[in-house]
């Protein structure tokens, strides 16, 4: 597959740090990265797949109704990967709550199906789509982890951080550390985007 | 989950202690593209506002007399989204007839809304947590109106913060994020006055 596609999509201009496009759906289960892992690859798989099957049927929609049909596409996989989080792992699918279904209004899947996938062949467009996810799975795993870990003092559930020391951070719980790390992030990898010279 | 609770404290609850912003994650994208300027902001924030609590009651009686009575709940997800964007696109045609000057105001963001996970979001915080009508029409409104102060204020902020020594890495997205998470560590305090999940 095309490497160079997937260093655009996850390092040069990974969604989150270009526009923090699509954190909508996800920042929230960020707590847990149980959770974290789960959702992303549901986007993941979402955006590859209505990546492909938009790439697939491009002659056949009639662009001013575009839109309209690329979000049913999306609700249709979203629907998919729904129903087997609900009968495989019906507790991590209790604590994800809505945010599944908010996968439709990821803008990150709208993103690559218009930027992509509506002009590019299926196989480009299903590795675009999938490494756009990878990308937005990377950062969103980064902040799960410090949130967790902190938060906690466990990484997937397992203790890491003995309970007799452990002082957990109140904060990493709440909403707000969501917001922090993500800034925190985006201070981080932004000089070091420059330097390589991507235009930030 | 708390079907017993009362509209007055959800509808306070929606707009402060579980702000669908900032407690929630929800409706981001456009809050961060738009909140560059007070104006735009204030008629995004009524858009959504208006959009929601439409948006809100509609889904909610497709739910209960449609879905749920011929079982296929598991069709929300389709549903309440061409359900809002039929709404938001009848909504565009209605304002644009009625009145011009509303129409410059709130028009140009109506279909940015669309694609605002807030609205879904609503939609399925209603459905999971069984709210009756009463409840659903407050828990809308509220999360509508929590929106349009939380968007003001990071307006407001943002204005400040365009002009003020921020480091090189920080600038623009960065400090906005920060903001908003001091932001929410604000609406924090109000969680000891109401406790809606």
């Amino acid at each position: 597959m095309n490497k160079g596609i997937f260093i655009e999509n996850v390092w040069r201009s990974n969604p989150i740090f270009m526009q923090v496009l699509g954190i909508c759906s996800a920042l929230a289960v960020t707590n847990l990265l149980t959770n974290t892992f789960t959702m992303t690859i549901g986007v993941t798989v979402t955006t590859g797949l209505s990546s492909l099957t938009v790439s697939i049927f491009k002659s056949l929609i009639p662009r001013r109704v575009r839109m309209i049909i690329q979000v049913l596409i999306i609700s249709f996989y979203v629907i998919i990967v729904d129903l087997l989080l609900q009968t495989f792992f019906p507790d991590i699918s209790k604590s994800l709550g809505p945010y599944v279904g908010l996968i439709i209004t990821n803008c990150i899947i709208m993103g690559r199906a218009e930027a992509c996938a509506i002009s590019s062949p299926p196989g480009t467009a299903l590795w675009d789509g999938l490494t756009a996810g990878f990308g937005y799975m990377a950062v969103l795993m980064c902040i799960a982890f410090f949130r967790e870990l902190l938060g906690f003092g466990t990484l997937f559930g397992i203790r890491i951080i003995p309970a007799e020391i452990f002082l957990p951070w109140t904060i990493m719980v709440t909403p707000p550390s969501a917001f922090f790390l993500l800034g925190i992030i985006i201070w981080i990898v932004k000089p070091i985007l420059k330097k390589q010279g991507v235009e930030v | 989950m708390t079907p017993d609770i009362s509209a007055f404290s959800l509808l306070i609850g929606a707009v402060f202690t579980s702000n669908i912003l900032l407690a929630n994650y929800l409706g981001m994208c456009s809050f961060i593209a738009i909140s560059r300027d007070i104006n735009s902001s204030n008629g995004l924030g009524m858009a959504v506002t208006l959009v929601l609590t439409i948006t809100g009651l509609i889904n909610w009686l497709i739910l209960q007399y449609i879905l749920i009575p011929l079982g296929i709940i598991y069709l929300r997800y389709i549903v309440f989204i061409v359900v809002i964007a039929a709404v938001v696109q009848m909504l565009e045609m209605i304002i644009d007839r009625l009145s011009q000057s509303l129409y410059m105001q709130l028009g140009i963001y109506l279909p940015l809304i669309t694609v605002n996970c807030a609205i879904l979001g609503v939609a399925l915080f209603i459905e999971i947590r069984q709210y009756n009508f009463l409840q659903t029409l407050a828990y809308s409104v509220g999360s509508g109106l929590g929106w349009w102060l939380a968007i003001i204020l990071l307006a407001a902020i943002r204005k400040k913060t365009d002009k003020s020594p921020v480091p090189e890495g920080l600038k623009g997205t960065g400090i906005t994020m920060i903001t908003i998470g001091v932001m929410a560590m604000g609406f924090l305090g109000f969680s000891g006055m109401l406790a809606v999940q």
